[in-house]
């Protein structure tokens, strides 16, 4: 997951790599690491030069996932993977944001066989420019993966490129105690929405909790309105630059969008997720459109009484299928140094072994493969994974769908700009149509 | 005079320099090979470093602003697009202008509010004070502190649904998200970082001060005020000038506080940030982000040059 799971990493987070350094942990990991890497290197000269060109026994796979349960998975995986290939995994663990941002340098230089990343723009503007290698043969021998996720690995050029893994639904979230005490039912469409806000309003509740100081939680609000209102191709095509933002179909996205702003939580730009997550946990607001870690900010002894629907329908012709579930998984370098290596590793990834193993061993996680095991999930979590399962096509969110120059220098301003004045949507699309044209003329 | 005695010393020492000038020739020819070869290392080493690690980055931040790289591909591939990215900053970026306007207000309000402050801090500190000490640590703390340290504590003061500074007002402003509020919010923030670190620049400044200097002024019978504005501050020059750099270098580079509140967005844009923005991290906007950067070195450059200037006349003088 990119978005931070606890306080202690969102602080984290906040202080640029450049000016935090190097803290002494991460220093003696690193060298641990490099003394590892440097060992299995080694050893692997050596059984070369014994048994005289043979296969090498390693596969290198670069990771961000270096957050201790995700970091404890990927070990069970490489270890799994060892048992039944034989073939070593020597993985390079980097810190979650500091691997996104130098994610340029690293696939130019010598980038690992494999390495961590997500479904969505970048992965595809990656195997564009022939930075990700192609492994479609994979998914020749994959099973257990609907036509979504297929969809969402594959390049502009219709082969895969792409491994998922892992996903996580946005939806929209609230806890059942309120929602029975009050007697709310679930609307199904944007009119009931607006009626149910309305009745919570008069209950004394903030009826949709929100927040955007970050800047990106808002475009979860845009992307699904935008979903709702115009479809999945269309969010597709604005997001690769193809359509325009002055278009009535994007007005008519933030015209409805200022017509529920007055129902969310005043003064969005200055609160966190986990202040708005938490004014639901503290039964303050009736609902919240977040992604399924919004359960991080719950008690223990709370999350059976977490639940959520799918944002309503607005346009019966384009329904209530399409979601946010942002994908992540795995790709392959463009020169692998072991291309047998890297496709047979990514094979035991995507399949059903694998995402046991995931399963049990990080109960927050939703395992991309459908044949999985999934009889450890929790209530909410088999929710989630059926609501994801019926979605018809699924984006990845609006920074995972284009370009993140696109996404973080023109949207979160103007998305911000948006939140604080509602009331001028055409200079705001004019301007940002003029920001996009140079963009992605460029 | 006390002081008249080390002037007159300080002169003293310059009419044989200039007398030295004159026998240049013959003091050269008295440098052995050896002497020679340190001396061009140690010219020629700085030099390089400087060359290579200020000028040529420098340059190279002008030449890559000429054009639409986002850092993927050769250096071949480069396209050079004229003015274009300056175009776009002026009159295509939204966020441009008022990071230029809140630089500004920023270096008004370090220069007019808080560097006095801190001065004014630090000659309260020069009297000995009872616990002064303490003082003295409490203020220079903020300077000490992490980063993310600062940031959380700030974050606990101004958050608008749990923070301090409601609680204890009974209001709901929202000091972080209102564009109207969030730039004096965080200019205080960073004035109180800032007023510790001029206060303690000073405080050792003040320290150096010859104690006669005092006594004589206040044997002339003047005041504590002006002891300090008519003896004290015109003697501390050196260090008025190093408070003077600091307090621009400060508002220019301001970049920390507001990136760790928001990442320089929604009323907190600063140049600096918008740099960073456009060119670390996986924007990689690298030609347009290069554009603001020698905007901003040019404006630096304004800083840098009125300080020569008036640091060499006063040289000269």
């Amino acid at each position: 997951m990119s978005r931070p799971r606890t306080q202690a990493e969102y602080l984290a987070r906040l202080v640029p790599s450049s000016v935090a350094g190097v803290n002494r942990r991460t220093l003696l990991a690193g060298a641990a690491g490099a003394g590892s890497l440097l060992g299995t290197g080694l050893l692997a000269g050596c059984g070369g030069s014994d048994s005289g060109g043979s296969d090498a026994k390693t596969v290198s796979m670069g990771s961000n996932a270096s957050d201790p349960t995700p970091k404890d998975v990927l070990a069970k995986l490489s270890g799994a993977f060892k048992t039944a290939s034989g073939v070593e995994v020597a993985i390079n663990t980097v810190d979650h944001n500091t691997f996104q941002e130098n994610i340029n340098n690293y696939l130019q230089g010598k980038p690992d066989d494999t390495f961590t990343w997500f479904a969505g723009y970048r992965m595809r503007f990656f195997a564009e420019r022939g930075l990700a290698g192609d492994v479609s043969d994979v998914w020749g021998k994959l099973s257990g993966f609907s036509d979504a996720f297929k969809k969402a690995s594959t390049g502009d050029d219709g082969n895969q490129y792409f491994v998922p893994f892992s996903y996580y639904p946005w939806a929209v979230f609230y806890r059942k105690s309120v929602w029975q005490q009050h007697g709310y039912q679930v609307p199904k469409s944007l009119d009931e929405l607006t009626t149910l806000s309305n009745q919570m309003k008069r209950d004394g509740l903030v009826p949709i909790a929100f927040a955007d100081k970050d800047g990106w939680p808002a475009m979860g609000t845009f992307d699904i309105l935008n979903l709702r209102i115009n479809g999945y191709q269309f969010h597709i095509d604005l997001m690769a630059g193809k359509e325009s933002w002055t278009s009535d179909k994007v007005k008519k996205v933030f015209d409805t969008w200022a017509g529920l702003l007055p129902l969310h939580q005043p003064d969005a730009l200055g609160r966190t997720w986990q202040e708005a997550a938490q004014s639901l946990q503290q039964k303050k607001s009736g609902m919240y459109l977040l992604g399924l870690f919004v359960a991080q900010q719950f008690n223990a002894d709370e999350q059976d009484d977490i639940d959520f629907f799918t944002f309503p329908e607005i346009d019966p012709a384009i329904g209530a299928k399409a979601l946010d579930a942002p994908i992540d998984g795995y790709m392959m370098a463009r020169k692998p140094k072991s291309e047998a290596n890297a496709k047979k590793l990514l094979e035991y990834i995507g399949g059903v072994d694998a995402a046991n193993i995931a399963v049990k061993t990080d109960p927050g996680t939703l395992v991309a493969n459908t044949a999985a095991d999934t009889s450890g999930y929790s209530a909410l979590q088999k929710k989630a994974a059926e609501l994801v399962g019926s979605a018809t096509e699924i984006a990845q969110f609006l920074d995972r769908d284009t370009r993140p120059d696109f996404a973080s220098t023109v949207i979160i301003p103007a998305l911000q700009q948006f939140i604080k004045d509602p009331k001028d949507i055409d200079g705001l699309t004019n301007s940002i149509e003029n920001q996009k044209k140079s963009i992605f003329t460029s | 005079m006390s002081d008249l005695p080390l002037i007159q010393a300080d002169r003293a020492v310059e009419p044989p320099a200039a007398t030295t000038n004159r026998g240049r020739g013959r003091r050269l020819r008295l440098l052995s090979g050896t002497d020679r070869v340190v001396i061009t290392l140690m010219v020629l080493i700085p030099l390089l470093l400087v060359t290579a690690l200020v000028w040529l980055p420098a340059l190279a931040t002008v030449v890559l602003s000429g054009t639409d790289w986002d850092g993927i591909g050769p250096l071949a591939d480069i396209d050079f697009v004229g003015g274009r990215n300056y175009g776009d900053v002026l009159t295509n970026y939204p966020p441009f202008v008022p990071a230029v306007q809140h630089n500004l207000l920023w270096l008004a309000v370090l220069f007019l509010v808080a560097t006095p402050f801190g001065m004014f801090l630090a000659v309260l500190l020069d009297k000995e004070l009872r616990g002064s000490r303490f003082y003295q640590t409490a203020l220079y703390l903020p300077v000490v502190l992490s980063l993310a340290l600062i940031g959380f504590v700030w974050q606990l003061i101004y958050s608008r649904d749990q923070g301090l500074l409601n609680a204890v007002l009974g209001t709901d402003v929202d000091w972080y998200g209102d564009p109207g509020v969030n730039i004096w919010a965080v200019m205080l923030a960073s004035g109180w970082r800032h007023v510790g670190y001029i206060m303690l620049l000073y405080l050792a400044g003040l320290k150096g001060v010859d104690p006669s200097l005092r006594e004589a002024a206040a044997v002339d019978g003047a005041s504590e005020a002006k002891s300090f504005f008519r003896v004290i501050f015109p003697v501390l020059r050196p260090i008025n000038i190093i408070v003077l750099v600091v307090t621009v270098i400060e508002s220019l580079r301001a970049f920390d506080l507001v990136w760790v509140v928001n990442k320089g967005r929604n009323g907190l844009e600063l140049l600096s940030a918008l740099v960073t923005q456009n060119v670390v991290g996986e924007a990689s906007r690298i030609g347009f982000g290069s554009a603001l950067a020698t905007i901003m070195l040019v404006v630096s450059l304004v800083f840098i040059t009125i300080y020569l200037v008036t640091v060499m006349r006063g040289e000269d003088r």
